[in-house]
């Protein structure tokens, strides 16, 4: 079994780096970052807002069979380079997790594979740490009621 | 990325799981170790080295013989932190490039 997305947690760090490599041209892997309706596909969350420009803003919700919200997080966008990066603070809403500083880098490997290099910056190594072990659904498809249980666990 | 040092990829094998089990409960030498398995030493051999690496067995020297023993502390690591998240992401990272490999630009 060959392990696509590969995670580095360094022990006694406050970041952590996940990178992919994609069987897809970087402008694909690049599109699916901005495009609303196809975030919402792999995310598995609804885009209340994705303004992919320096400045710009950012809003996923999600929501149970009965309209609850159960999830929700924004952000801001600093740096927006097309087809290279974005740089973007993503924060949990009611939840007391801190901000985290995002650093998305697209990379172009042959014509029709790419590489994501995401680096993630947490307020404390503490702060990392609670949100690796935060009870995460294996999985897009999380099971609504199980990240209900993380939220109202939150509160 | 080292992919030798990545525990990820340690883990995914099976025979290096199986070492990880037998020595879960008590400090092994590579003799030992490799009397359970059908595999030729130096290739036992070979996925201690790669364990060693990535820190999830320890090596102590007792007299003359190298014991391995697993290290708990890094194997807790990836029990409880990591690979939820890993996987979290890889499915995530799944869906997309299938999303995409379907992708028709809007004319």
């Amino acid at each position: 079994m060959e392990l696509k997305t590969k995670i580095n947690a360094e022990e006694g760090q406050q970041y952590l780096t996940i990178t992919r490599e994609f069987d897809l041209p970087l402008e694909l892997l690049f599109k699916a970052h901005v495009e609303p309706e196809i975030v919402e596909q792999w995310m598995g969350t609804k885009v209340l807002k994705l303004e992919g420009k320096k400045h710009g803003g950012w809003q996923f919700e999600t929501t149970d069979a009965k309209g609850n919200v159960v999830f929700r997080a924004n952000g801001v966008i600093h740096e927006f380079v097309l087809n290279q990066k974005i740089t973007r603070t993503f924060e949990m809403e009611n939840s007391p997790f801190a901000v985290q500083l995002e650093f998305l880098e697209f990379e172009q490997l042959t014509d029709s594979t790419s590489k994501i290099n995401m680096h993630i910056v947490y307020k404390s190594i503490a702060h990392r740490n609670q949100m690796l072990q935060l009870p995460f659904a294996q999985g897009l498809n999380m099971a609504h009621n199980r990240l209900q249980n993380v939220v109202s666990k939150l509160k | 990325m080292n992919l030798r040092r990545d525990v990820f990829q340690a883990i995914a094998d099976p025979t290096r799981r199986a070492i990880l089990l037998l020595v879960a409960s008590q400090a092994m030498t590579a003799g030992a170790i490799a009397a359970n398995f059908n595999t030729a030493r130096p290739t036992v051999s070979k996925h201690l080295q790669i364990l060693t690496e990535c820190e999830l067995l320890k090596q102590e020297q007792n007299g003359r013989e190298i014991y391995y023993h697993s290290n708990a502390k890094k194997m807790k690591e990836i029990a409880d932190f990591i690979e939820p998240f890993r996987q979290m992401w890889d499915d995530r990272f799944n869906k997309l490039e299938t999303i995409m490999k379907n992708y028709q630009p809007k004319k």
